[in-house]
């Protein structure tokens, strides 16, 4: 593998040129050089502004409607016989959850670099739906990159899209899905990359993206640390979160990273199974190649070329994962596990019944995987489970899964 | 010096034109890919500039993309690519090749292992389109231990101390992009083409070739005239796609398709 430069030995990555470890970098073809080095610059600048943080922070009060709760869950609790279990409830955000932190602060770096054009990729269509949501909020075109086969499968957040007042362009190359919507996002921004802003929705993609969807993303763990201290009296035992680019996640443990009693795990899709090829679990069972921009650990086969996944969630179906996940997962301060498609299902059906809160399929893989880990722990623990988005827009596709027609 | 320089060269010395053709390895089959890079020399190629196909190639545009696709569906990998040049040596020495494709086929191969088999198969040079000058350090040696050349690209949206980087980096030709965005699109102002050569020029003694928006002799010609040469791509390869995914091509099909390349080269000899 690969000789990158690797500086960075602990939590305070990216280095300079943008690697965790091995991890991260910039891989792009050189039309898009430019841009990506001028809005690390700009990044660069605005993370040391005050003004920045401040107008993103009124923005997170009092559009998105934080701080987000971190709720006990305490019939979950009860179900799962083991430590406390507390939801922090992303899902109670704007537009249904945690994407929105990331499209704000990304939409107002692209209004202060005099962008005026935004364009963005989508699975499930949550990014897609919240970066709609900030360009009708600010003012900018929106133009929505998605694969055929979600716009088939996503009818509802298309059509949401659209009222909100952007171009939803259906990608019909390749699997049709998420990768190929963002391949295809990458060859608008070499076409138009004067006037173009690239809304990435996860942290991937080319340096700055993996680190400053983090730090809008940080908002999540820095309340849930606050939040924890003040209602549970102390740190949390565990965190869990749902891994597909990452994000959520990322947001929830990059503020806990330091606190070494605070151990953390990161749920990937398993699918139909580790053990049958069908996941989306490249952390769990890839190994390290380059996508997008980035090194990290990828599902591709023996020639290099990238495998299609399989997820019921469409949130968590992507090949990769952000780099400092994988950088993460090497250091050994994150534990990467799976739950399958069955187990996420079961998950939100408890959760819906004894809380009367219908979780995303995203977030509730990390209900899944919480409950299991709750089991072996002790009453006087607690958990603490990223919730990430909302049930609503999957609710079509939990009753197909069970035959029923609406 | 390797058989491109040579090439590179003697071209400059008869003041002839560089001519590389694209064409994707295994689009629609193996067989028809040999069978056109024979022909394509045969059209007067000096060059020929092999795509590895990659499930997300996202610095292509839809015509090469289809061909990638095609490709892909013939299965062919890194390593059939690899043996398709050992097949074109068996019987062309004169032509250099230049495999041009996405860092993660090799990254799986393993630098030095896909260095080693490049040379030993015959390539002459290695362009990887997502791997810029400050990632490609491992690489880079791997391949120039190899004796291998390494191309780079320089884009319009490249800045000036960049591109000072980039044709430290680069060797065997450096391949100018002529317009922003992806492979196939349409070609933009000559003028400024013209001028950004010149700058480049007074960076690098290296030939500097244009692709990007090539697709008959006409742009050619426009295209050669302000540089050493010219790449065609996309409009080889949408004449490509009308070839049978499962049949070797006759040589009336293989010559027809290749005119384009003939006619381009008719047109490239008529500059000074």
């Amino acid at each position: 593998m690969a000789e990158a430069v690797t500086e960075n030995k602990g939590f305070d990555g990216p280095d300079a040129s943008g690697h965790f470890g091995p991890y991260g970098g910039i891989f792009v073809g050189e039309t898009l050089i430019d841009a990506v080095e001028e809005l690390a610059e700009v990044y660069k600048e605005l993370s040391a502004d005050k003004a920045f943080w401040d107008e993103f922070n009124y923005e997170l009060k009092h559009y998105v409607g934080r701080p987000s709760p971190l709720y006990f869950a305490e019939r979950l609790t009860a179900a799962s016989k083991g430590a406390q279990i507390w939801l922090k409830r992303e899902d109670l955000n704007h537009t249904g959850a945690h994407k929105v932190n990331n499209t704000i602060g990304q939409a107002l770096l692209a209004k202060r670099m005099g962008k005026k054009r935004i364009i963005a990729e989508t699975g499930a269509g949550q990014h897609g739906v919240a970066s709609a949501t900030v360009a009708a909020r600010l003012g900018l075109e929106c133009h929505v990159y998605m694969g055929a086969e979600d716009v088939e499968r996503q009818a509802p957040n298309v059509y949401r899209m659209k009222l909100l007042g952007a171009n939803v362009i259906a990608v019909d190359s390749g699997s049709r899905t998420l990768k190929d919507a963002m391949n295809e996002a990458l060859r608008d921004w070499a076409t138009n990359v004067d006037n173009t802003y690239y809304i990435i929705g996860t942290v991937a993609g080319p340096h700055p993206y993996p680190q400053l969807v983090r730090d809008f993303q940080c908002v999540i763990g820095r309340e849930a640390r606050e939040q924890s201290l003040a209602q549970i009296g102390r740190l949390p035992d565990a965190l869990v979160a749902c891994v597909g680019g990452g994000s959520n996640a990322i947001g929830l443990f990059h503020p806990f990273l330091s606190d070494s009693e605070v151990a953390m795990y990161g749920v990937e899709a398993g699918g139909n199974g580790l053990e049958t090829g069908e996941h989306a679990a490249p952390l769990s069972a890839g190994k390290p190649g380059v996508l997008h921009g980035n090194r990290t650990y990828l599902m591709s086969d023996e020639a290099g070329q990238i495998l299609e996944t399989h997820s019921v969630s469409a949130g968590l179906d992507y090949p990769g994962v952000g780099p400092e996940h994988a950088w993460l997962k090497d250091l050994k301060r994150v534990n990467y596990v799976a739950a399958t498609d069955s187990e996420a299902m079961q998950a939100f059906h408890q959760l819906t019944r004894l809380e009367g809160i219908i979780p995303a399929l995203e977030s509730s893989h990390a209900v899944a995987y919480a409950m299991k880990l709750a089991a072996d722990m002790k009453p006087d623990q607690s958990i603490v489970i990223n919730l990430s988005g909302r049930g609503d827009k999957d609710i079509e596709t939990v009753a197909r899964l069970e035959g029923i027609k609406l | 010096m390797g058989r491109l320089q040579e090439i590179a060269a003697s071209a400059a010395q008869q003041k002839r034109k560089l001519l590389i053709p694209y064409l994707v390895a295994g689009d629609p089959n193996v067989e028809a890919s040999l069978a056109l890079m024979h022909g394509l020399a045969a059209a007067g190629a000096d060059v020929i500039e092999l795509g590895i196909p990659f499930s997300d190639p996202a610095s292509d545009g839809p015509v090469i993309q289809r061909g990638v696709e095609r490709a892909l569906k013939s299965k062919t990998t890194l390593t059939d690519s690899l043996e398709l040049v050992a097949r074109f040596r068996a019987d062309n020495s004169d032509t250099a090749v230049v495999l041009m494709g996405y860092l993660n086929p090799i990254e799986i191969m393993g630098y030095e292992a896909f260095s080693d088999k490049a040379r030993q198969v015959g390539v002459d040079g290695v362009l990887v389109v997502d791997m810029p000058p400050a990632e490609s350090a491992g690489l880079h040696q791997a391949l120039r231990a190899a004796g291998l050349e390494t191309i780079y690209l320089v884009a319009p949206t490249t800045t000036d101390k960049r591109a000072q980087s980039i044709v430290e980096h680069c060797s065997g030709y450096l391949y100018y992009v002529s317009l922003k965005g992806v492979t196939g699109a349409a070609l933009s102002d000559s003028d400024l083409i013209a001028e950004r050569i010149q700058a480049l020029r007074s960076m690098t003694d290296l030939p500097i070739v244009i692709g990007f928006g090539i697709k008959d002799a006409d742009s050619a010609r426009a295209m050669g005239a302000i540089s050493d040469g010219v790449i065609i791509g996309s409009a080889l390869v949408e004449r490509i796609a009308g070839l049978s995914a499962d049949a070797v091509p006759e040589a009336a099909q293989v010559e027809d398709i290749c005119s384009l390349i003939a006619l381009a080269r008719q047109a490239l000899d008529t500059l000074e």
